[in-house]
Formats: C-alpha cells, structure tokens, sequence
C-alpha cells in the first residue's frame, strides 16, 4: 500500500483556481508516513485550500495526487473519510447542537456496521456495537482530559475545548492522515502546550501521520519534523525546520525582518 | 428529596445509554404504561377516550414523523398532510382490495408505501438546502391532495365522493373500525401504535442513526467530510418519517373520523404539525407527545374556558383566539425556548431534582 | 397511446387550433401573473433587507385589505381610509421588527420562516377577529365588466389592477435607483456590515423597508379584494408567491416580475388546455411543479445570485 519510501502521500503539481483567483499553483511535495508534516506561509498564501484538496472537498484542476501508492482521481469528501483521511477545521466544523461524546461518537460512524432498523430494535448487537464503539469514544475523551464535558452540548464550551473535541472527532476515525488546520488558532499559552502534547502523543502512541497549518513558529519547529511553505499559492520552501528557518526566500516572504510593502490584498 | 439520583450510578455503558438511566423516571415510565393501558380506559368516557386520546395519539404519531424529518435531520417539511394522505388512501384501497388482511398489516403496508412516496419527493433534497426544500414539499403538498381528489380510482369510484372506512376488527372479535368500534379499542389500538413506534424511534434516534441525522443538520459539510453520505442519510429520514406520518393518516381515516377525506390533508394539517413540534421542542421524542398533546386541548380548553367563567363567546372568536394564540406560541417559542415545550419539562425535572432545596 | 398523445400533443393542438382563445387565455394568465409579481415583490424586499422570508407577507396582504374594507364599510371616506391603513401597517411593521426579528437575529433561516409563520396566524386571527370571516365585497370604482379587443376577451379589473401594479412597480424601481434613500436602501440590501459602516440607519432602513413592503401588500390586497373580494384565502396568495420567487430568484426585483408573468401565464394555460384531459384545478399545484424543476436545474432562479457554500 505504500510505496517503497514510506511516502503515505504525494501532492504533484496541484493547481487550484476559483474564477479568476488564483489558489495553488503547481504545488508539489510529499508527506511520509508516521511524520510531522507542517504546512506554513502567510494568510492567503493557500494553505486550507491544500488541506481541502487533499481531502476532496476541492477539486484541483491540474496536478495528481497519489495516496498509499494509488493515484486517486478526485475523491469525494467521505471517500477521503474511508480511505482514512481525518482532518479538523480552521473554525471549528463541531455539530453545535450535539453533546461532546456525540460529537465523538460520529467520528465512529464509519467503523460501525448497523443500519436503522438495528437501531430502532436495539437489541443484542445493535446494543453491543454501541457499547464497543462507546468505549473507544471514552478512551479518546480520556486521552484528551474533557472527561468533565462529555454531556455538554458542544455549542456552549467555550474555544479551546471545542478545538479539543474537534481533534477527538478526527481521533475516533482512526486515522492514518490527520490534517489539522490551524489546532492552536486562539489559544493561550497553557491551550498550546496541551494541544502540543496531544499531537505529539497522537503521532507517537498511535503512529498517525499527521499534517499540520500552523502559525505559531515556535510550535512548528518544535513539533514538527518536516516543512513545506507556501506563498501566494506557491512552494518556496521544503525541508526540516533547520533548513526552512534559515531560507532566504522564506525570510523574506513569512519570517524575515524587513519586506517591502507588496503583499496587497492577499496580505 | 424524591428525585435525587444519589446511589445510581452506571456500572456500564449499556445501563448508561439507557432511555431512563434514573431509577425514578424508569418507575414513573411504568406507572405511565400502566395507568395508560389500565386505568384510563376503566375511568374515562367515551368522549375522552374517542375524540380526546385517540387524535392525540394519532398526532403524536404524525408529530413524531415530522421531527425526525424537521427536528432531527433538518429538513423542513410542508408536506405533511400529503403523505398523511398518501397513507389513509393506500390503506383504503388495501382494505377494500383485499378484505381478508388483518387491518394491522394493512396501516403498516400504508406506512411502506408512504415511506416510498416520501423517499421520491426527498430526492431533491442533495440539490437544495433548508427553505427551498420547504418549496419542493409544497409541491408534495398540493400535487397530492389534487391527485387524491381527482382520480376517481383511489376512492373507489365512489359517486358520492364520501367514503367511510370499513368496519375491521382486531384478534376477530374486537372492532377498532366502522360503526361496531368500542372506543376503549379504538383507545387501545392507538395508543399501542403510538407506543411502539416512540419506543423505535427512540431507539433510532439515540443510535448510529440519530447521531447521522443530527450531523446533517448541524452542518451538512462536516458530516460529508467525516464519511457521512448525505443523500442516503436525508432519503432515510424522508423515508422513516412518511412511514410514521402515512401511518398516522391510516389511522386518523380509519379510526379517529371513520372517512377517507383528502380535505382532512390539506396545507393547514400541515401547518399544524409543524406547529407541535415547534411548541413541543424540535428534535425530541417527548416533544412531539407535548405538542401534540397542546395542540389537542388548546381548542377544548378555550371551548370550555368561557362557559366555567359564564361568559358566552362564538365558535368564530374561540377559532380566532386559537389561531392568535399558535401564532403568538409559535413565536414566543423560537424567542425564548426554541426547544419547546420538552426543554421546559427538562427544566423542570432539573428543579425537582434539587426540591426541596432551593439550589 | 392514447394518454400520451393526450397529455404531450392533444393541448398544443387545442392551442394551435384557436389562436384568439390561445391570446385570450395568455392574456388573462398574464394578467393574474403581475398580480403575483406584486405580492413577490413585497416578498424580494424585506428578503433583500434583512434576509428573512416573510411568508406573513401575504397575511399582511390580507389584512390590509380587511382594514381597509373594514374602515370603509364603518364609514370612513376612501383616501382617510387608505391614510389609516398606512398608519397601521407602518405600525405593523416596527411591532414585527421589534419583537419578532430583533430578538431572531443570528437565527437560521428555517428558524426565522417559522417565526413569519407565527407571525401569520396570528394575524389571520386577529383580522377575523377585528372585521369578521366573512367575505367583504370591495368597490373601487373600477368597472369589472370584460372588455373586447381585436376580438380578444380581457376583464376590465383584471388590467386595471394590472396598470396599477406596473405603475408602483416602475415607481419602486424609480426609487431604488435614483433617490438617495433608494441607494441607502440597495446597500443595506447588499452588506449589511459595510452600510452600518458608512452610517446609514440599519434599523430605520428595515422599518422604511417592511412598510413600503406592506404598501405593496396594501395595493395588492386592494387589487385581489376588488376582483375576487376580501377574505380568508387571500392569504394563501403568498403561498403563490414562492414558485414566483423561486422563478425569479429570491433577491431580484425584476425576477419578481418576470417570475410572476411566468407563473400567472404557465398556470393559466395548464389549467385551460390541460385540465380537460387530467382533471380540473391544475392550477392548484402547477406553480409549485415548475418551482421544482427550477430548484433542480437552477437554484437561484432566472436572475438570482449563486450561492456558494465555503468551508
């Protein structure tokens, strides 16, 4: 299922326009199983719009994408969710009115084999399964310490719990790609750290790949052990983060001390 | 001091996700049944029992498939007396087809048939979202009612264009239709359907399928992306919800005005199941008996309310006040407590909890 | 077969057969058709305002008319009657906004369909509470004889109402386009964000919106009360208005009007040439099948805008 260097996917020549306006263009990198890949560049540079790519929300109009070996054509959202893609959301994509082990337990949904009649009987395995599926729910809630808002409809928590949640959901798929979209956005110091050492955890204890828009550079060099950059819908660098911090194109257009005033609307 | 749950405690997950995890509201479920199967029929009169209960059992029903389609999935329906329609229709021409099948099976056939008129209607719905949908059900709406009143062939021809339902009876002896019905049957019938379709649709919707309808209303997009198929899990809920309201239908012809009337059906029957499950609580199970239970006893009770107080009004204001006072509900309703009705109740249980203590 | 000759050829034959009928029909469906686009355009206004469907726009119609008659048959002149009417669905309008909208304001739209649904009935009962459930004949001075031309059949009132109803047409647009307040009003329409930004008065705009809104409902009520007298089902009118809406496209005000001929015209036809062969009162749910098939091919109607979902 993978190819022969470990690489889980690989983004080549991706290019993604609406109208007029330009996303991506001609992106190309790859991500390696069991890594931490982050994604980094300035607001408009196109990061979500990669991550969308990749799950199949967006569908690029040039460019190939090849997953576990296979070259996939243009997956639909909840094929990608199949094929073990899970991924959270800039502004929290939470189902507000459920509570945070309902919000968990449809990250389970696609492991789960019944159907409605099952359920309206709700006998023995209909039951069981629900049972099983709760364990695994509450490891995760477990796992990341909102044991105490379980029943609480996720609508009322406040910010950095429902980014909690939101991780938990992507968890409960069992994913081997996690794309987290910008994890810390809004948090405070004590937030980044736990939110920090819930991802580590993730990729080490379970072994997930994970990708990562971060802006927070502190968080992205610790964490992660590989970078791609982006600009204006282009690669300007890739590599560790040794390597991306000391990048002169990438001082200049995201780090660097002084640049002139040509970041316009996208700035 | 009665309602305190210390001492109870989930020792598994299944006890946990139990309908009534809390031993009192178990025991206040069973003395309900009881009190309900027993006790009702031995103390009320015919009045009560015939055009009290049974109505509102048979809207409950109605109400219940309304919410799984509106409350729970978020699909808002106008459609409601059409498929209602579709459902007293179909067991019209079954009963009157095939003489021979035990009645029970016939409502439930109506209900399948419905299920699948309503699985044809929900088909729009991956194109269009939230309102416009409303639109398309419209269309259910009024396409339904003129079909039922036109084509000659679902009222078997008749040439009077008023149909009565057929006399049937239940374990061969005991008539729940036509002019032999006992209204403690016809009690009895009703509320043991409206019994075990709450209890399955309890159970669906606190499972694997709730949480996929809840989804697709909270945000249709994020559901999609974690591998939720949204047509199929809209067309179930078209589908689960006709199969309740085309039973509920069967039953008001059958049971409740002994006639098949498509004008029964028609765009204001709609309207008024919309608005029990509004001032019952949308997207749950006990709101749609709340609502259907208000609905029932708001007209009886503004009927009744004058005489008590020896005032003397017309049947016109009574009809009036009501359709002032829905409108004004409906509104105070999604101001204050969208969740209707069943929200308070919830509310109200969470003070019990604390009684006799303040806090 | 025989049903598909009936049904896919038999009804244009019919057409082709008489033309001076086929206009005559044409006509008349036209006719109610601009009657629609008035009640539709109401609707596009407060929609294009304040993003909210008012289906209480056509209860509002209703009750318009109800006051006026009920004022005229008490015995008021006509133009003080008309000025009262005015008053009070100006009055209408703040009532609805203050205690219906405002406190609905970050709602969804179904949530906000539902309280304008609230908002209806409790209107129907409180017009038959004030005037009475019965049907009140209305005069206006109009004759409603039928009138021949070339040949051709057309009812008097049918194009009475039908001048009026493009006279205040062509008088909103005017006003949208060329006054100030017109302008300010287009913005709010637009964003309402950036017009609270450049200091124009959300809340006035809305107020001055939901009552011109409701002096279309006023004319409109009039000119459906004089044809077919004032009473209950003239609320149902609004629920005419939604396959117009979805026509023309819920934003557009030109849409309403196109919409509205469309649906007046298509209805009419279907009733005449097809009603023989699959059963009368077509008409009933024609609009809504048309509607559907809209809602399938093109959303957003004729001249609506495209909505486009971002993640």
């Amino acid at each position: 299922m993978l190819s022969g260097d470990g690489v889980l996917l690989k983004v080549e020549g991706v290019a993604l326009a609406f109208g007029g306006v330009t996303a991506l263009s001609d992106v190309s990198f790859d991500i390696r199983r069991g890594e931490i890949r982050a994604i980094i560049g300035p607001n408009g540079a196109g990061k979500s719009s990669m991550l969308n790519v990749i799950n199949g929300f967006y569908r690029p109009h040039s460019g190939r994408i090849t997953y576990k070996g296979r070259t996939v054509g243009h997956m639909r959202p909840h094929q990608a969710a199949k094929a073990g893609i899970a991924r959270t959301f800039q502004n929290i994509a939470l189902f507000k009115g459920m509570t945070t082990l309902d919000n968990i337990m449809t990250g389970r949904l696609l492991k789960m084999r019944g159907n409605f009649l099952l359920d309206a009987l709700h006998v023995g395995p209909a039951q069981r399964e629900e049972a099983a599926h709760r364990a695994v729910a509450e490891r995760i809630i477990e796992f990341l310490e909102i044991q105490a808002v379980r029943k609480v409809p996720v609508g009322r928590l406040p910010y950095g719990l429902q980014k909690r949640v939101e991780l938990g959901r992507a968890l409960a798929a069992e994913p081997d790609l996690l794309l987290l979209d910008e994890p810390m956005a809004g948090m405070n110091f004590e937030e980044k750290e736990d939110m920090s050492r819930f991802i580590l955890d993730v990729n080490e204890e379970f072994g997930t790949t994970i990708a990562l828009i971060e802006h927070d550079m502190g968080v992205v060099m610790d964490l992660s052990s590989r970078i791609v950059v982006l600009d204006y819908g282009r690669k300007i660098a890739d590599g560790t983060p040794e390597e991306v911090r000391h990048d002169q194109a990438v001082i200049d257009a995201y780090l660097g001390v002084a640049h002139d005033d040509e970041r316009g609307a996208w700035g | 001091m009665l309602y305190r749950e210390v001492g109870q405690f989930a020792t598994s997950y299944a006890a946990d996700q139990a309908i009534f995890p809390i031993r009192q509201d178990r025991f206040g479920m069973l003395v309900l049944v009881l009190v309900a199967y027993l006790a009702v029929p031995l103390v009320a009169n015919e009045y009560w029992l015939s055009t009290i209960f049974v109505p509102f059992f048979v809207f409950s029903l109605a109400a219940l498939g309304l919410n799984i389609l509106t409350g729970y999935a978020g699909l808002l329906s106008l459609g409601t007396g059409g498929f209602m329609a579709v459902g007293a229709f179909t067991a019209y021409k079954l009963a009157t087809a095939f003489p021979g099948i035990n009645i029970v099976l016939v409502f439930v056939a109506a209900g399948i048939v419905t299920a699948l008129v309503g699985l044809l209607f929900g088909i729009p719905s991956l194109r269009i979202k939230g309102f416009y949908l409303a639109v398309a059900t419209l269309a259910a709406q009024f396409f339904l009612i003129w079909l039922f009143v036109r084509i000659a062939w679902f009222q078997n021809y008749s040439p009077s264009g008023v149909i009565t339902a057929p006399p049937r009876a239940v374990f061969g002896h005991f008539f729940v239709t036509g002019p032999e019905a006992r209204a403690a049957y016809k009690y009895w019938f009703t509320l043991t359907f409206a019994a075990v379709l709450a209890l399955a649709a309890k159970n669906m919707v606190r499972g694997a399928t709730g949480r996929k309808w809840m989804a697709i209303r909270d945000m249709d997009i994020a559901a999609e992306i974690i591998g939720i198929r949204p047509l199929s899990t809209k067309l179930l809920a078209f589908a689960v919800s006709s199969f309740y309201i085309g039973i509920a239908g069967a039953l008001w012809a059958f049971i409740y005005t002994a006639s098949v009337e498509a004008s029964a059906f028609d765009i204001d029957r709609s309207f008024q199941i919309l608005f029990m499950i509004i001032i019952g609580g949308l997207g749950s199970i006990l709101g749609s008996f709340l609502g259907a239970a208000f609905i029932v006893l708001l007209p009886i009770f503004l009927n009744n309310l004058p005489n008590q107080l020896g005032l003397h009004v017309g049947v016109a204001l009574v009809t009036n006040l009501q359709d002032m006072i829905y409108g004004a509900l409906i509104v105070f309703f999604l101001i204050a407590e969208p969740n209707g009705l069943a929200a308070l109740w919830r509310a109200g249980k969470e003070k019990l909890r604390l009684w006799p203590f303040p806090h | 077969m025989h049903i598909f000759y009936a049904i896919l050829i038999g009804p244009f034959v019919t057409m082709a057969k008489e033309p001076a009928f086929l206009v005559e029909v044409l006509i008349g469906g036209l006719l109610t058709g601009v009657m629609y686009s008035l009640v539709a355009l109401g609707f596009v206004l407060i929609y294009k305002a304040s993003g909210v469907f008012n289906y209480a726009q056509g209860t509002m119609v209703l009750f318009a008319a109800l006051t006026f008659v009920g004022m005229l048959e008490a015995g008021l002149p006509a133009w003080l009657s008309l000025i009262a009417v005015i008053v009070v669905m100006i009055a209408l309008a703040c009532a609805v906004e203050r205690m219906v909208l405002r406190p609905l304001v970050n709602q969804s739209q179904i949530i906000l369909f539902m309280s304008t649904l609230g908002i209806s009935y409790f209107l129907v009962g409180l017009g038959q509470l004030l005037w009475g459930g019965d049907v009140h004949p209305l005069d206006i001075g109009i004759p409603s004889g039928p009138l021949t031309v070339h040949g051709i059949l057309i009812n008097q009132l049918d194009l009475y109402a039908a001048v009026v109803a493009g006279t205040l047409v062509a008088a909103l647009a005017l006003f949208f386009q060329k006054t100030a307040v017109g302008r300010a009003l287009r913005a709010v329409a637009d964003d309402h964000q950036a017009a609270m930004s450049v200091g124009i008065p959300l809340k006035q705009i809305w107020i001055l919106i939901w009552a011109i809104a409701g002096l279309v409902a006023l004319a409109a009520g009039i000119m459906w009360g004089a044809s077919l007298g004032v009473q209950f089902s003239l609320a149902e009118v609004a629920l005419k208005a939604l396959p117009v809406l979805i026509l023309g496209g819920f934003t557009s005000i030109p849409g309403a009007i196109v919409g509205g001929l469309i649906v007046g015209a298509a209805e009419k036809l279907g009733e005449v040439f097809w009603g023989p062969v699959i059963g009368s009162g077509v008409e009933d749910w024609f609009a809504y099948l048309l509607a559907l098939i809209f809602l399938l091919f093109r959303p957003q109607g004729l001249f609506g805008e495209r909505i486009i979902e971002r993640v």
